[in-house]
């Protein structure tokens, strides 16, 4: 086996770490929303390929200059997070409790999303351009390390900062944790709980599509993708367990390396090694390694 | 007698239905026989989860396992081993779904709510994680061709108007048997499981064995279907048993109306009917499919016999039918659902 040289170790070690990084802008948000509105919410892949197609649009119009990079960022996901709040407004939130409901209505979106994306971008594959410098590779010591793969690392470090700080540091972090402990106290206090659902349901839709600006560069944009890399995203979040942002960064780091490393030392298993482990941290954990019950 | 024959009426009248379709099938033309086929196919599917999901109150997203495992031991054994034992086929299948339940149960059961939700879900990525990409065995995306159905008594089930038939008996089968099931004093405490499981423990229950055996009972039965898709398309792939699947297999139920056995079989009928016939009209497909889910949570809770139960009962006003129409719709109702 080949996988165990240092030059091949250091290469996988980067790959999984920088897929790691995808994994966690496209599963934190899906976690969020679980942690404070208990919804199961298979559309969140959509959400993250539809980001990746409004970016596609924002290219086109202003080019492809390196600052582009982060006003696709931003405009693909505000508008699906636009999109989603309308959903969780008038659709999401007439459910309720009801899990059955959930899932079934978020797939008939996912469903909905995969035909309007043929509609408006055709079924074509597309491959989001990377500005330069990213472009590129650097080489260290003859290993290439693409510079993609290192902005997907760094972004994922700073949207980890970002929430970090705000939910564990703000105001309106501290309102958001009040509404996940306690609802019922958190409304009796005088917090509009229905504000805050729809702000994170809006935020973990902007966080996945804002993954999916990124991702688009590194994934490609096509139909489909959005329900080949939901158990990804369900497997980040199952094993660091829902609702729990340390949860999401475990989980994705555990994810993107068992990928990587399974797809080169056992390529017939290795989804099997990949999901095989959440099956069994959730039998011992139902809760997942940091979720709370 | 008047009142007993009454009490049976809804029996009669679906055996009365079913006795219909079988007649008329091989009259139908070659499309729609095969539609029949498919939804029959999944109505046994659909049915197995009903126990789970609408009798028991766990909601799995894990059935897909089981019908892989049916649809690919089929494959294997009939497109790989040339195995023509029929019997050998179905044993393999039944066999291999109910010892995954078996042993999936046991990591599962101790879940409760979204988490058993989330568990099986996982089970759904295991199974189609090693289906996809297990070349050797599956055939990786390609999937598997050439599962053609062995004979059966010396009669050649090639024959679609004798492979409905086939179908259409082991559906009966399964419908009579699982009927038995929940009209049974099991099928009764699952149903107090369902609504209160910490009751049923203090009257001395052993809710974890209840519900573990319904689990089972399920899975198993979910396995017969896989064999008979596998059969009935002569050819199986990844996509047929994704994620997509087993949510669908929901779909069904709620679609139909839960913890009612037979709205699960409707709605089955009704979404293979969508998306063999009116998919061939419409061209966007899934665009119609997901309104359809999502009218269906809208404004069909409790499903299609929840929707005639309630029609029914405006006009009778008969407090006798209450019982059976608070079982329709309680997996709705008493999931903490916000009331208006």
């Amino acid at each position: 086996m080949t996988v165990f040289t240092l030059r091949n170790l250091i290469e996988l070690s980067y790959n999984s770490l920088s897929y790691a990084a995808l994994l966690f802008l496209l599963a934190s948000g899906l976690s969020i929303i679980f942690g404070v509105m208990r919804i199961v919410n298979l559309a969140h892949a959509a959400f993250f390929l539809l980001g990746g197609y409004v970016a596609l649009t924002v290219y086109r119009v202003l080019g492809t200059a390196l600052w582009t990079l982060p006003v696709a960022m931003v405009v693909g996901g505000s508008v699906v997070a636009g999109v989603a709040v309308v959903i969780e407004r008038f659709f999401l939130r007439r459910l309720g409790q009801d899990m059955t409901a959930q899932v079934l209505v978020t797939i008939g979106f996912a469903f909905i999303f995969f035909d309007t994306n043929i509609l408006i971008w055709t079924g074509d594959n597309y491959m989001l351009h990377r500005p330069w410098p990213l472009d590129d590779s650097t080489v260290i010591g003859g290993i290439a390390f693409p510079r993609y793969r290192a902005f997907m690392i760094v972004a994922a470090v700073v949207v980890w900062a970002i929430l970090y700080f705000v939910i564990e540091r703000t105001r309106a972090g501290a309102i958001v944790r009040a509404t996940v402990d306690d609802p019922q106290m958190a409304r009796g206090i005088g917090i509009n709980t229905n504000l805050v659902q729809m702000s994170i349901y809006g935020l973990g839709v902007f966080l996945s599509a804002m993954g999916g600006v990124v991702g688009g560069a590194f994934l490609g944009v096509s139909p489909g993708l959005d329900f080949l890399i939901l158990p990804y995203a369900f497997a980040v979040v199952i094993i660091g367990g829902l609702g729990s942002l340390t949860g999401a960064v475990v989980g994705s780091i555990v994810v993107g390396f068992m990928e990587n490393f399974g797809t080169a030392l056992f390529p017939e298993l290795s989804y099997f090694a990949l999901f095989a482990p959440m099956a069994i941290i959730l039998a011992v954990k139902p809760t997942g390694l940091f979720g709370r019950s | 007698m008047l009142k007993r024959l009454a009490s049976h009426g809804r029996v009669v009248l679906t055996l009365a239905v079913f006795a219909a379709l079988g007649a008329a099938t091989p009259f139908l033309n070659d499309y729609l026989q095969s539609i029949i086929t498919r939804a029959l196919v999944f109505a046994i599917m659909a049915m197995s989860l009903d126990v789970l999901v609408g009798y028991t109150g766990l909601r799995s997203m894990g059935h897909g396992v089981y019908f892989a495992l049916g649809a690919y031991s089929a494959a294997i054994m009939i497109g790989k081993m040339n195995v023509a034992n029929l019997l050998g086929v179905f044993g393999v299948g039944l066999g291999l779904s109910c010892a995954a339940a078996l042993f999936l149960g046991l990591l599962a059961i101790r879940a409760v709510g979204v988490y058993f939700m989330m568990i099986t879900l996982s089970f759904s990525m295991v199974m189609w994680g090693l289906v996809y990409r297990w070349h050797t065995v599956t055939g990786g995306d390609n999937g598997i061709t050439g599962i053609i159905p062995p004979d059966a008594f010396g009669l050649s089930l090639q024959d679609p108007v004798l492979f409905f038939y086939f179908t259409f008996a082991i559906f009966m089968v399964c419908l009579g048997l699982l009927f038995l099931l929940v009209k049974s004093p099991f099928g009764k405490t699952l149903v107090g499981i369902r609504e209160s499981e910490a009751r049923m423990k203090m009257l001395g229950y052993n809710t974890w064995l209840h519900k573990y055996l319904a689990f089972v009972i399920s899975g198993t039965f979910a396995g017969i279907s896989g064999t008979l898709w596998a059969m009935l398309n002569r050819f199986i792939a990844p996509t047929d048993v994704e994620l997509v699947t087993s949510v669908e297999a929901l779909l069904m139920v709620a679609l139909g109306g839960p913890a009612t056995l037979v709205g699960p079989v409707i709605g089955a009928g009704v979404i293979m009917f969508l998306r063999y016939w009116v998919s061939t009209y419409i061209e966007r497909w899934y665009m119609f499919l997901g309104i359809t889910y999502i009218i269906t949570i809208l404004y069909a809770r409790g499903g299609i016999i929840g929707l005639v139960e309630r029609l029914w009962s405006r006009k009778e006003e008969a407090p006798s039918s209450a019982p059976d129409r608070r079982v329709a719709t309680s997996l709705t109702t008493l999931e903490g659902r916000k009331q208006p």
